[in-house]
């Protein structure tokens, strides 16, 4: 069942992103089919985790592609709050593609497979991953949005004639949103790393993951104190908020090495 | 009745000959009416067209009314029917004929003409279909959202930078007439003027009153643009007024800084500096003419939109040579329905109350049933086929013939 779902959430994520595109290309052309696209897509997914869940003895995304589902349907649902709005069309034109492809990933490794029973059964771990993966979601759209961000603010510097054309969100707006979104998703982060520090007392050990992910709690939580405490904004905040979606990228990798054993 | 329309435009005619033809709203509301006489007719006359429109029995007439009103003798005037004249004004309406394709001025010229025009059931269709199709246009494409000219080209990129203008501070170099046409684009978006300045102090004070603003001396630029965000440059000095040193630095707070005066105004190097955008006039036009042609390109899907809904208007317009033969068909389904009925009273009068609202209701379905496919395939056939149709049904079914002729039983 779940396996079945994939290839509609799948196909709905990909036309939406050839949508997006085509949008671009030549804008109000194809947004609605794009925005429909993401709608559609997204709630196949939530059907297809529901699958998994319902079979699933205990946590069902307790490995690297399955949490990589669940990540792409995080991504997606933060993105469906204000992302189908006509402005961040050309967000979805960042967001969609990447969560076709990362689905796609997710399938190919195992990630709609359900084994039936799993390692990780009680509710602490499925709420440090589930809370971890949020928090990841959330500074994953807070990047695309300050490489929106950073998009945009070129165009006016080079003084591009066709800046106007893809009705972008303005500059203020963008910078906003995307120190907001930070300021959402690193308190769901913290919340998840603390789950996992209350498990990690009983026994296990330290691995590179728990490192990335303090890390990248540091460069989040200092990047906060600066654009709230010492008024960092624009470009700096923009490339800050890259180099802290750098390390969530380097944990996704660190991740398939074996944090979930 | 027969839509016709009788006019010229910028399309046909120059503006020494326009003019000879323009009304303002009392005259062209007073000509309407006079060509009414009893019937329909609407004179819509803008700067860049003036057109009649009737709805009359006779299109020819109507034509040679028209022509007689326009000069006809002297003013080259196009002559449309039916659905290509409502095409004609659904392209109007959506700014599909005007100068910079879909500016928004038009539609409101068309409500005012429509208002005081001597309307009826056609006309005023007519004119509320072309209202609602130029929202429709305006809403489904983006061919009225970019700028057409330099000062609100020039506000669109504000707004690009900050969002909303409500709050937005304004600094006006230069007093002029330039100055004055971009901080009214930008003021309609919400931006505030803060502040004028200018090397005429006068004029500086003339302007800043017209805003409510302050007026400040020429020499005290750097404090005023501490507290800025828009700049608007247009002075005619022949050496830039504005220098990158004098720019204060704006701790990530954006400066949009746009000159107008040629020679520019503003030092070039101010673009350097971080959060501070500068767009002189080559800009500003190069984003227009990128802008006019996507409008352009928006014209495309809006000519489509605009060609169904016209086909729309043409299939109600047809509709309307059948509504007396519906009317009549139903009228007479129901004389024959009802006095049937009451000749069976005698052999009804056992039945309950609740019987007989069954009885009622069963033939009341029957007819109705039996009339509706005819009925839809009138409407369909007045849309292809014209009145002739009609005619044939009238014929088929007697109506308008006297009742007992047509009751008679027919011989074996």
């Amino acid at each position: 069942m779940a396996e079945l779902l994939f290839w509609p959430a799948f196909l709905a994520y990909g036309e939406a992103a050839v949508a997006y595109a085509g949008d671009a290309r030549r804008p109000g052309s194809m947004g609605r089919l794009a925005t429909w696209g993401v709608r559609i897509g997204w709630l196949v997914q939530t059907a297809l985790l529901i699958a998994q869940a319902a079979r699933a003895d205990g946590f069902p995304w307790d490995t690297w592609a399955g949490s990589l589902n669940l990540f792409v349907w995080l991504v997606v649902g933060a993105y469906l709050i204000w992302g189908c709005k006509p402005r961040f069309r050309l967000l979805g034109l960042v967001v969609m593609p990447l969560a076709a492809l990362l689905l796609a990933v997710s399938y190919a490794a195992g990630g709609m497979d359900v084994s039936g029973e799993s390692r990780y059964s009680s509710l602490f771990l499925g709420l440090h991953v589930g809370l971890v993966l949020a928090g990841f979601a959330g500074l994953t759209l807070s990047a695309a949005l300050a490489g929106l961000y950073l998009w945009q603010e070129r165009e006016l510097k080079r003084r591009s004639s066709t800046v106007l054309r893809f009705r972008a969100p303005s500059l203020v707006t963008l910078e906003g949103l995307f120190a907001r979104t930070v300021a959402f998703a690193l308190p769901v982060l913290t919340l998840g790393m603390a789950v996992g520090f209350a498990r990690l007392r009983h026994g296990s050990q330290l691995d590179p993951l728990i490192v990335l992910t303090v890390l990248t709690w540091a460069v989040y939580g200092a990047f906060l104190l600066l654009r709230y405490g010492a008024g960092w904004r624009g470009r700096r905040a923009a490339y800050a908020t890259l180099a802290g979606f750098a390390l969530v990228v380097a944990m996704q990798l660190t991740l398939q090495t074996g944090h979930f054993g | 009745m027969s839509l016709v329309l009788v006019g010229t435009s910028h399309r046909l005619s120059p503006v020494e000959v326009r003019e000879r033809i323009a009304f303002d709203l009392d005259a062209a509301s007073e000509l309407a009416r006079r060509l009414a006489d009893g019937g329909e007719a609407v004179c819509l006359s803008t700067c860049n067209r003036t057109e009649l429109y009737f709805s009359h029995p006779d299109p020819g007439a109507a034509e040679a009314l028209g022509a007689d009103a326009l000069l006809g003798d002297e003013v080259e005037l196009y002559r449309m029917r039916d659905e290509e004249a409502a095409l004609h004004l659904f392209r109007v309406a959506a700014g599909l004929d005007s100068l910079v394709p879909g500016e928004g001025e038009i539609l409101g010229q068309v409500r005012d003409a429509y208002e005081a025009g001597a309307h009826g059931p056609v006309l005023d269709r007519l004119f509320r279909e072309a209202l609602r199709v130029g929202k429709k246009v305006r809403t489904d494409t983006a061919i009225a959202e970019s700028p057409a000219s330099v000062s609100s080209a020039a506000a669109a990129l504000a707004q690009q930078v900050f969002g909303e203008l409500g709050g937005c501070k304004v600094f006006l170099i230069g007093a002029g007439e330039v100055s004055e046409l971009a901080a009214r684009a930008l003021t309609a978006r919400g931006a505030t003027i803060a502040t004028v300045t200018s090397r005429t102090q006068e004029s500086a004070a003339r302007l800043a009153e017209a805003f409510d603003a302050r007026a400040v001396p020429f020499d005290e630029l750097g404090p005023e643009l501490e507290r800025t965000d828009v700049v608007v440059s247009s002075t005619s000095s022949p050496e830039p007024v504005l220098s990158r040193d004098q720019v204060p630095d704006r701790k990530g707070r954006p400066l949009f800084v746009i000159d107008l005066a040629v020679p520019r105004d503003v030092d070039p190097a101010v673009a350097e500096l971080e959060d501070c955008y500068l767009y002189d006039i080559d800009d500003l036009q190069a984003v227009v003419r990128e802008s006019l042609s996507g409008r352009r390109r928006e014209a495309e899907r809006a000519e489509a939109i605009v060609e169904q809904e016209a086909k729309r208007f043409r299939d109600w317009q047809a509709s309307l040579h059948v509504v007396p033969a519906i009317a009549s068909l139903r009228e007479r389904a129901e004389t024959i329905r009802s006095g049937e009925l009451a000749k069976a009273e005698g052999r009804l009068e056992g039945l309950s109350e609740s019987e007989r609202r069954t009885v009622e209701s069963l033939t009341t379905q029957i007819v109705n049933k039996l009339l509706h496919v005819p009925i839809v395939r009138m409407k369909e056939a007045a849309a292809t086929e014209g009145a002739g149709y009609v005619e044939v049904a009238r014929h088929l079914f007697g109506l308008g013939e006297d009742e007992s002729a047509s009751d008679r039983k027919p011989r074996k």
